[in-house]
């Protein structure tokens, strides 16, 4: 949506520039795939014309969980401590449900010190988008293997790893994730897509991003290189997102497009490639996940997702108000209930 | 003065025998301790609660601990009543009447008696044969709850309510009020299950009338220093503190001896806090997947603007430390409630301590110094669970209560709670509003000069509302900063702001007996026995203390003026290496160190008069 007049600044549907989405300089190295993430995530909050703040922002630390301060600076940010974003997230949702929570963690904070938050939030299924900024390495502490480093990749110094990566995508389709997807920092427009249907999703989004370290794991012989993704990438499905607000009919060749309709009302239009795939199948995505069709092939594209699983939210039973700003007379109950529990301990 | 003045000695008069002592020992009236030695998961509380109940509504001040193991069922647990007509409600060293009803401990229990003291005891393990300085009741149980108990698998449940029954004929306890105590104790839901045990009191009562003459000094008369009081358990009296402070959100992760607290609480909220108007709830309860996820979620809620909470015991605090270093340093009310036992590691999970003052004072890495509140009743359970909110929100940072077990999971008497009329302080929280006229704020700023800067929620609806929280080094902005001159000007403007704290935490609280210029000083349920402890100096050594009791760290200026205006003082403590101490000569000067002593009680049972008393006296020469 664009005003009129040759010197007008573009906004959104809610009047603001793409500017207003952006946070602090990035104090990231050249070409670190975390920018590219940042700038989609400016992209993507501005184009759905989200309301900055409602937003909050949480991370662990590492490289990855810097980039909060790099975008959306209307919105309140949590850098918290390394691998706990999901507890700080789940608290503030606690407070106040009606924030759009956003959490962008690394591979090390989310796999290795955090996964027993992760796959608790997992299970909660915690509405947010919860982002793993996937480099295969600590960056942040000068390129250690993850957990999430393949078989055989190799760092820098030679060290080969031998242990088997832990799939966080796979982790999340099973141990309750509503919304899985996986793709990587390079795919521009995959990547918006995306981020975009995460935004529309009701329960808890995890979104595994191939993010190449520059500086620690961009060689040969890494399997989580820009080289490495453009041989390796594999797409599901070519990914179009129509917003609810849009209201566009588009046109496609019958058999060619599966249709996903979100719970706001939002449709994905997922274009076949190579597989006919269905992401609201379970156990489709559960086989997908352990049965690669050619070897060191990266999936990519939303690999789950379902709309009707209760979130942590739902089972609490809130009001509308967030509980956070509940006033005195909401939440202390009155001299008479005192009394009577008084009189019951007499 | 002692309960044991008036009974004979061992071989005081050659060979005295047990019914040798009716005639000559005079009626020790409301003033002794019963134990009750049983195995855990027999159902024993019930009756230990009866017991102490009955005494209770007799008008008699009484106490009840229960010393219990790490352990579901089948190890030896010990209940003790005290009774004591002028409100002595500290643990009793000394067991005037023991109930032996566990064979596997009964020896050694009546082997540590004092002299003179009674047993009753299940006829087949024949203690008597054991002593002969003792009273003797021997009671043949599983007769007795045949007949009252046609079935027999309820037959082990029930047994137990015989003792009742019969401690009731020996002691004069009042059977209307057991039988009240007792129809209380189960609920009208359980009324059945209450007839079954009544049956039992009762066969013991009739065992006893028939059967046991009495020949013990020991009985209860009825008084009337209970009127308006309640009984409750420092847990359950900290959960409605919570429940009426207007706690919002609660995130724990089960320990003993703190998950009654977060059970009570789950049960309260239930039932006090589903707004009526929608049947939503006006509060989140999570059970988390540790105490890291428990103070992260409580952190986070604290930021987001809730009234947030976690309850824990030392080995959780352990694990939050990097976590309330964070919240300290980026500014995040949290209210830590510590139900403390014994450590280090998994220690006596089940037995009492005040291990963690040191530790909670200063949790986490590099400088960082907490608010810790010193609760020694029910009623400071309630009251300082309320305030540590305000507290946490006023000043922006974590705030942790010191419970512990024997407060928190024992049944005391208390006075009931007074209503919380005055509003819930949530400190300095900027709204959309204010920030239009306003203009921007920055958050790290001391505006006031009380060292508390002003913060705006996630969520606020205004451009200039957000800020960014973070661990990392950050300037009055919170902006990321490395600057030195940045660092040295926030962490000196949080010692500042921990130093406004001194004069909003609860005072001290000072008891004083003429001429004293010896001093005690105590926190929490240490407070019972030092109490306690300094009347015995005065009436049995002469000797005048004075007792101040801390109830909160950053101390105030009382405690240095207490320390000034006395020769030498105590500091008594439940726990090794003198916690407590250590944190005044934090910031004593060396002359007030030079009169401190230490009184170390760090056995896991609660500390008691008697045992302060002795330290006191050994250390003064007496
Ligand atoms: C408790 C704790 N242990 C260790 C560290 C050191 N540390 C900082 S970042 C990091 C790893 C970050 O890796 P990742 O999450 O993959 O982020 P990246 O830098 O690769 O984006 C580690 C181990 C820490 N900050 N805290
Ligand atoms: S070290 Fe690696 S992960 Fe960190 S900023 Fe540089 S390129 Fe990015
Ligand atoms: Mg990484």
């Amino acid at each position: 949506m664009s005003t009129p007049g040759g010197t007008a600044k573009k906004t959104n549907r809610i009047g603001l520039e793409v500017m207003q989405y952006r946070g602090g300089k990035t104090t990231l190295c050249a070409g670190c795939g975390h920018n590219a993430i940042t700038e989609r995530l400016v992209e993507t909050f501005w184009e759905m014309g989200v309301q900055p703040w409602d937003v909050a922002k949480v991370s662990g630390i590492g490289c990855s969980s810097k980039t909060p301060a790099y975008f959306l600076g209307l919105s309140h940010g949590f850098n918290g401590v390394h691998g706990r974003a999901p507890a700080i997230a789940t608290g503030a949702l606690l407070a106040n449900h009606n924030l759009i929570g956003v959490v962008v963690t690394g591979d090390g904070d989310t796999v290795s010190i955090g996964l027993g938050q992760f796959m608790h939030m997992l299970r909660r299924n915690v509405p947010l988008i919860y982002i793993i900024e996937n480099n295969g390495v600590y960056g942040l502490t000068k390129g250690q293997f993850s957990a999430t480093a393949d078989v055989g990749s190799k760092l820098k110094t030679g060290v080969v790893n031998d242990m088997p990566p832990i799939d966080v995508c796979l982790a999340g389709v099973e141990l309750g994730a509503t919304f899985v997807a996986r793709s990587f920092s390079g795919d521009k427009r995959q990547l918006q897509a995306i981020l975009k249907a995460a935004l529309s999703h009701k329960g808890l989004s995890v979104i595994d991003v191939i993010s190449p370290c520059t500086t620690f794991n961009d060689h040969e012989g890494s399997t989580k290189s820009y080289g490495y993704m453009r041989d390796h990438e594999e797409a599901l499905h070519d990914i179009d997102f129509v917003p609810a607000y849009d209201d566009i009919s588009v046109e496609y060749e019958e058999g060619t497009t599966r249709e996903v309709e979100m719970h706001d009302g939002s449709r994905l239009l997922l274009r076949k490639l190579a597989r006919d795939y269905d992401p609201t199948v379970r156990f489709a995505a559960i086989e997908l996940l352990n049965r690669p069709q050619k070897p060191g092939e990266v999936l990519t594209g939303i690999l789950y997702i379902d709309n009707d699983a209760p979130t942590l939210i739902d089972r609490l039973q809130l009001g509308d108000a967030p509980l956070g700003t509940l006033p005195v007379d909401k939440v202390r109950p009155s001299r008479e209930a005192l009394e009577r529990v008084m009189e019951e301990l007499r | 003065m002692s309960t044991y003045a008036a009974r004979p000695g061992p071989g005081a008069s050659g060979e005295a025998t047990s019914h040798d002592h009716p005639a000559r020992t005079s009626r020790i009236v409301n003033d002794f301790s019963i134990q009750v030695a049983t195995v855990n998961g027999s159902g024993s509380q019930t009756a230990n609660n009866v017991l102490m109940r009955s005494i209770f509504q007799m008008g008699v001040p009484v106490s009840g601990k229960n010393m219990f193991p790490s352990n579901i069922a089948g190890l030896p647990t010990w209940f003790t009543i005290r009774a004591n007509e002028k409100g002595y409600i500290g643990r009793k060293k000394e067991v005037d009447f023991l109930v032996a009803m566990n064979p596997e401990t009964a020896r050694e229990d009546v082997v540590n008696l004092e002299p003179g003291a009674a047993v009753l005891f299940d006829a087949p393990l024949k203690l008597e044969e054991l002593r002969s300085d003792l009273h003797w009741y021997a009671v043949p149980f599983d007769k007795l709850v045949a007949p009252v108990c046609p079935e027999a698998k309820l037959r082990k449940l029930v047994r137990n309510m015989i003792y009742p029954g019969i401690l009731a004929h020996l002691l004069g306890i009042d059977f209307e009020q057991m039988r009240k105590a007792l129809f209380k104790q189960f609920g009208p839901r359980k009324a059945k299950a209450a007839q079954l045990n009544w049956g039992a009191v009762l066969a013991g009562k009739e065992f006893a009338e028939r059967n046991l003459p009495k020949t013990d000094p020991l009985c209860i008369e009825q008084r009337d220093r209970n009127q308006g009081k309640i009984i409750v358990d420092g847990n359950s009296a900290a959960a409605l503190g919570c429940v009426f402070a207007g706690a919002t959100v609660l995130t724990w992760y089960p320990i003993t001896p703190s998950s009654s607290l977060a059970e009570a609480m789950i049960g309260y909220l239930n039932r006090l806090r589903i707004d009526p108007e929608t049947g939503k709830a006006t509060y989140a309860v999570v059970q988390a997947e540790d105490e890291l996820a428990a103070v992260g979620m409580a952190i986070g809620a604290g930021w987001a603007g809730a009234r947030a909470m976690t309850c824990t015991s030392g080995p959780g605090i352990s694990l939050m430390s990097e976590f309330v270093g964070l919240a300290y340093y980026v500014e995040v009310p949290v209210v830590i409630i510590d139900i403390q036992r014994v450590g280090p590691s998994t220690g006596l999970p089940t037995r009492t301590a005040q291990g963690d003052i040191l530790k909670n004072a200063v949790l986490s890495h590099g400088d960082t110094c907490h608010p810790v509140l010193f609760p020694s009743s029910p009623e400071e359970c309630f009251e300082f669970a309320g305030l540590a909110f305000d507290l946490a929100e006023q000043f922006q940072t974590p705030v942790f209560v010191n419970s512990d077990l024997d407060l928190g999971m024992n049944n005391w008497m208390s006075d009931p709670f007074p209503y919380p009329d005055g509003p819930m302080r949530r400190g300095k929280v900027l709204s959309a509003a204010d920030l239009d006229r306003l203009g921007g704020f920055a958050r790290y700023k001391d505006v006031d000069g009380d060292g508390v800067g002003y913060r705006t929620l996630p969520g606020t609806k205004h451009p200039s509302a957000a800020w960014f929280a973070r661990g990392s080094g950050h300037n009055e902005r919170a902006q990321y900063s490395e600057r030195q001159d940045d660092y040295v000007h926030n962490v000196d403007r949080l010692a500042r702001k921990f130093q406004t704290m001194r004069s909003y935490v609860p005072k001290p609280e000072l008891r004083t007996t003429p001429g004293a210029s010896i001093g005690i000083i105590n926190c929490g349920s240490s407070r019972y026995a030092c109490e306690e402890s300094s009347d015995q100096l005065l009436t049995e050594r002469g000797l005048p203390v004075d007792v101040l009791r801390l109830r909160a760290y950053p101390f105030g200026p009382e405690i240095e003026a207490f320390v000034d205006s006395h020769e030498r003082v105590y500091v008594v403590e439940q726990n090794r290496d003198g916690q407590l101490q250590l944190l005044m000569r934090m910031e004593f000067t060396p002359e007030r160190i030079a009169k401190l002593r230490g009184v170390r009680h760090y056995s896991g049972l609660p500390i008691d008069a008697r045992s302060v008393t002795d330290a006191i006296v050994k250390q003064e020469g007496l």
